[in-house]
């Protein structure tokens, strides 16, 4: 592409930060005993390198699953040893077993951010580069800058513990954008097998390659292409697993490890529903746990089910991408066990379509890194925190103009207005009411972000700020998933063909 | 919506790079910082605990003051503020203090500070003519001189990860240049007066700046065929000029004056026993010397042409701060160095001098006598090559 310059400058924009942002300290530094997600990663180092592959997910003298036992798939284990012969070659001290619970050192910290950095540098980045570079319809200037935007999101940035699956799952992404389907689905099977959370985004993957094989015919080449894909995914499903498929219990205890169904509807403070209903109503305690597993599971897959049916019988482009958020968003806010930190899951896909809904997009990924301040004020980031958000508005607002993209057409509202304004006539002012609430909402978090940080909340509500922080959190989430199915459910060709005739 | 876009400086490339830049340099405030951190600690400990007439001779710390008095007071007044950060910091005896909140302040002043300097690039960005190019913002001269000036990383690694104060005293050269170039000549003079008495480093540009005033200042207009008009010479602009460095002179100088400590201070300022090259080497002339002069010994002693015994046990490579004799080749003295670098900018002096080529020469000329005392200077720094590569930004693009 011309102006290949610039976008390299981006990159390096992009490295810059995150480099000078894992300068600071990391999650669990210096608080024994049981440190925090750093020292995770580094055992699971120790386990795969020391241990044979049949004991990584068991419990034994050599492998206390108490301790940060592994409870990703088997990728992230195969990954894991990779850096672990690595850090063999460097300093065994590292991954020695049993003594090197709770290492820590400098040398050490600087090769832990540098394997996240080369993994950022040859999986994420360069999606993000080829995914901006794939976009139709946008000058090469707004390609560049849209490329700058997404790799400044905050979230990304601060919580740096490696982000191959939701690399992956943008190549995934891509290749389904472009029309490679086989690659695609490939590329995101490798990412369901790095973090199980990315089960989040199969739905819409599942229903756009069903729908376009319906499309194609399922007597012809939908058929073979339903095929192809099945292939696939079991080969690569194979692939990844096949040192556990060999006894039933080494594939249970591995699926006992990813899916904790013991562990409770959610831990700590999460901007999800449950969490906020627990305010008011402590469902988590009243509640058995057989029901709260059937209520999440039923709320989720209500909640996102309309986008997904659209789905198949509609599939584009643009579908793919908004259920993509939607499905994500629904299974943050309903779904059992949900972390923090899977916000992210949700926050990828809304960086691809930050080009189509500049103004709502960035709104999101403000808030989206104000959920996790709890978080990323116990890690000791709040200054990085501030300035990488400040930076990211920064580029939003000057890379897309946001504040003048405010109109219901600019929104993809128009269509929704018009079917609303049939029974509501005077109902004229939604893209008013979007920017009033934008203001209360970035004031609110503004406000909270500052008590949190400069006031002491009371004895008697020690959880004060963090409550508040996920229920407002919540209520936006809220919000923007009525947006985004709004959008999805009132996205018609008609409306599509008009944009190309005009 | 208008007063948000208003607020953010969405309109603005200039601010939007200034605010960028400011955001990184924020990010860079837990990196590694050498002992001139420690150093401007002290100064703050002296300037503020101690009375005026121990500033100067306050040996506590190896870091004793030796940059001239209104960097001294500049301390002075930051103390004040840095009293509410961390008391302790301000501890004359608490060597290598640096608490967080130490950390915190010093990084800010830093900063902070830097606001000078973009004022002075915005006011260099205005003396550019940037009609003559394309719409495209990445091809307009000010956008590019905007970042090489505010982007330059050499002052990023210098300022805010080694740290140093370099960015509003540059940010006081630049507007002193601006200000040459908008025919504001008194101003010009006066800012570089000042910085003069900030860090007197800007010695090292000192002759371009006093032969351009000299020459097309003071001489009001000129022959048709651009040589000097002896009689256009204006007795009022250089008694002028000269009052205005006067007047700086004394409010700095003076009160050490009325001390009797200008023997002290001087002797702080211009420390010739810290000899002829830093710890480590500045890429000079000199390096080369003391290199050809190592290379030569090895063969001497090799060849048998030198007794070992003659050789001084002090090396050159040790990373040592002193003096030292060289080898095989003959000794340096600073008068030796003075008289090279003389010799160094004397063409491009000249060429002010009878060829005055309006502000343009005089900046190319700035950048040769930066270079040149880079070049040839006694007991140079590496940094110092930001005082050549600042000017030549502005006159690269003013070239274009």
């Amino acid at each position: 592409m011309e102006k290949w310059y610039l976008m390299t400058v981006v990159v390096l924009i992009g490295l810059t930060v995150r480099w000078t942002v894992s300068l600071n300290s990391y999650s669990g530094a210096g608080k024994p005993p049981m440190f925090g997600d750093y020292e995770a990663q580094r055992h699971w180092q120790e386990i795969t390198f020391n241990l044979p592959v049949k004991q990584w997910y068991f419990n034994s003298s050599d492998n206390n699953l108490q301790y940060w036992g592994l409870d990703y798939p088997p990728l992230t284990a195969y990954h894991s040893l990779l850096c672990a012969y690595v850090a063999k070659f460097i300093n065994p001290d590292w991954i020695a077993l049993h003594t090197s619970r709770g290492y820590e050192s400098q040398a050490h910290k600087l090769f832990m951010r540098t394997t996240v950095l080369i993994a950022d540098l040859l999986i994420y980045i360069p999606a993000v580069v080829l995914y901006c570079c794939c976009l139709k319809e946008i000058s090469t200037k707004k390609k560049i800058a849209n490329a700058l935007c997404i790799l400044l999101y905050p979230g990304l940035i601060l919580i740096d513990y490696g982000h191959f699956h939701l690399g992956f799952a943008l190549w995934g992404v891509l290749g389904i954008s472009c029309d490679c389907d086989l690659l695609g689905s490939l590329a995101f099977c490798l990412a369901i097998n790095y973090k199980q959370m990315e089960l989040y985004h199969a739905l819409p993957f599942f229903c756009f390659l069903l729908g376009k094989c319906f499309k194609k015919g399922l007597k012809g080449k939908g058929f073979v292409l339903l095929v192809k894909l099945a292939c696939i995914v079991v080969a690569s499903f194979v692939l990844c697993w096949l040192p556990f498929f060999t006894e039933r219990e080494q594939t249970l205890q591995v699926l006992r490890r990813l899916f904790p169904v013991d562990r409770g509807l959610f831990e700590d403070k999460v901007a999800n529903i449950w969490c906020s209903f627990n305010v008011f109503l402590k469902i988590k305690d009243i509640l058995p746990r057989h029901i709260q597993l059937i209520m999440s599971f039923c709320s989720t897959f209500l909640s996102l089910l309309p986008a997904c049916i659209k789905l198949i019988l509609q599939p584009s482009s643009k579908g793919f991408k908004f259920t993509l958020v939607s499905c994500a968003l629904s299974f943050f806010l309903f779904s059992f066990q949900v972390h923090e930190k899977s916000i992210l899951l949700v926050s990828l896909p809304v960086c691809l379509v930050l080009s189509e809904i500049p103004f709502m997009s960035t709104w999101f990924l403000l808030v989206s890194t104000f959920s996790m301040l709890p978080l990323l004020l116990k890690d000791e980031l709040l200054m990085p925190s501030v300035v990488t958000t400040m930076a990211f508005f920064i580029a939003c607002v000057t890379s897309f103009s946001i504040f003048e993209k405010t109109s219901e057409e600019e929104l993809q509202l128009k269509s929704f207005s018009i079917s609303v304004r049939k029974y509501l006539p005077c109902f004229t002012f939604l893209s008013r009411i979007i920017q009033y609430l934008f203001l209360i909402s970035v004031i609110t978090m503004v406000l909270l972000t500052l008590m949190t940080v400069t006031l002491d909340p009371p004895q008697k509500l020690p959880d004060l700020f963090s409550v508040l922080v996920c229920f407002v959190s919540c209520l936006n989430f809220l919000f923007f998933l009525v947006y985004f199915n709004i959008i999805i459910m009132w996205d018609s060709k008609s409306g599509r063909n008009q944009k190309k005739i005009s | 919506m208008a007063a948000l876009t208003i607020a953010t400086g969405t309109g603005n490339w200039f601010s939007a790079l200034a605010l960028g830049v400011t955001l990184l340099k924020c990010l860079l405030i837990p990196t590694y910082h050498s002992t001139d951190f420690e150093v401007h600690r002290n100064w703050l400990a002296i300037t503020h605990s101690l009375p005026i007439s121990q500033w100067y001779y306050e040996a506590t710390s190896e870091w004793t003051l030796d940059y001239p008095p209104f960097f001294a007071w500049f301390e002075y007044i930051l103390s004040h503020v840095a009293k509410y950060f961390d008391q302790e910091m301000l501890n004359v005896h608490n060597l290598n203090y640096s608490s967080s909140r130490t950390l915190l302040f010093q990084r800010f002043s830093v900063i902070f500070m830097d606001v000078l300097f973009v004022y002075a690039v915005r006011e260099c960005c205005k003396c550019i003519d940037g009609k003559k190019v394309g719409k495209e913002l990445t091809e307009k001269p000010k956008f590019i001189l905007s970042v090489l000036l505010l982007w330059n990383f050499g002052l990023l690694i210098v300022d805010h990860i080694h740290f140093q104060y370099n960015g509003f005293l540059f940010g006081l050269m630049l507007l002193s240049i601006a200000r040459l170039f908008q025919k504001r000549h008194m101003e010009g003079a006066f800012l570089f007066a000042v910085l003069l008495h900030f860090k007197h480093i800007y010695l090292y540009v000192a002759p371009a700046y006093g032969v351009y005033l000299l020459r097309s200042y003071c001489f009001t207009a000129n022959k048709p065929d651009g040589s000097i008009r002896w009689k256009s010479f204006s007795f009022v602009r250089v008694i002028s000029l000269g009052l205005v460095v006067f007047l700086v002179s004394a409010l700095s100088l003076g009160p050490f004056l009325a001390l009797n400590q200008l023997p002290q201070v001087f002797s702080r300022l211009f420390p010739f026993k810290r000899g002829l090259c830093h710890a480590y080497w500045a890429p000079n002339f000199w390096a080369l010397y003391n290199a050809l002069d190592k290379v030569l010994s090895v063969i001497g002693l090799k060849l048998k042409f030198l007794d070992p015994n003659n050789i001084p046990k002090a090396s050159m490579t040790s990373g040592l701060v002193q003096q030292f004799q060289h080898t095989v080749l003959p000794s340096v003295t600073p008068l030796a160095t003075l008289i090279c670098t003389l010799i160094a900018i004397l063409p491009s002096i000249f060429c002010l001098w009878f060829k005055p080529q309006g502000p343009r020469g005089f900046l190319r000329c700035l950048t040769l006598c930066a270079l040149s005392s880079f070049m040839f200077g006694w007991h140079v720094h590496e940094k110092a090559i930001l005082l050549a590569i600042l000017p030549m930004r502005i006159g690269k693009n003013k070239d274009v």
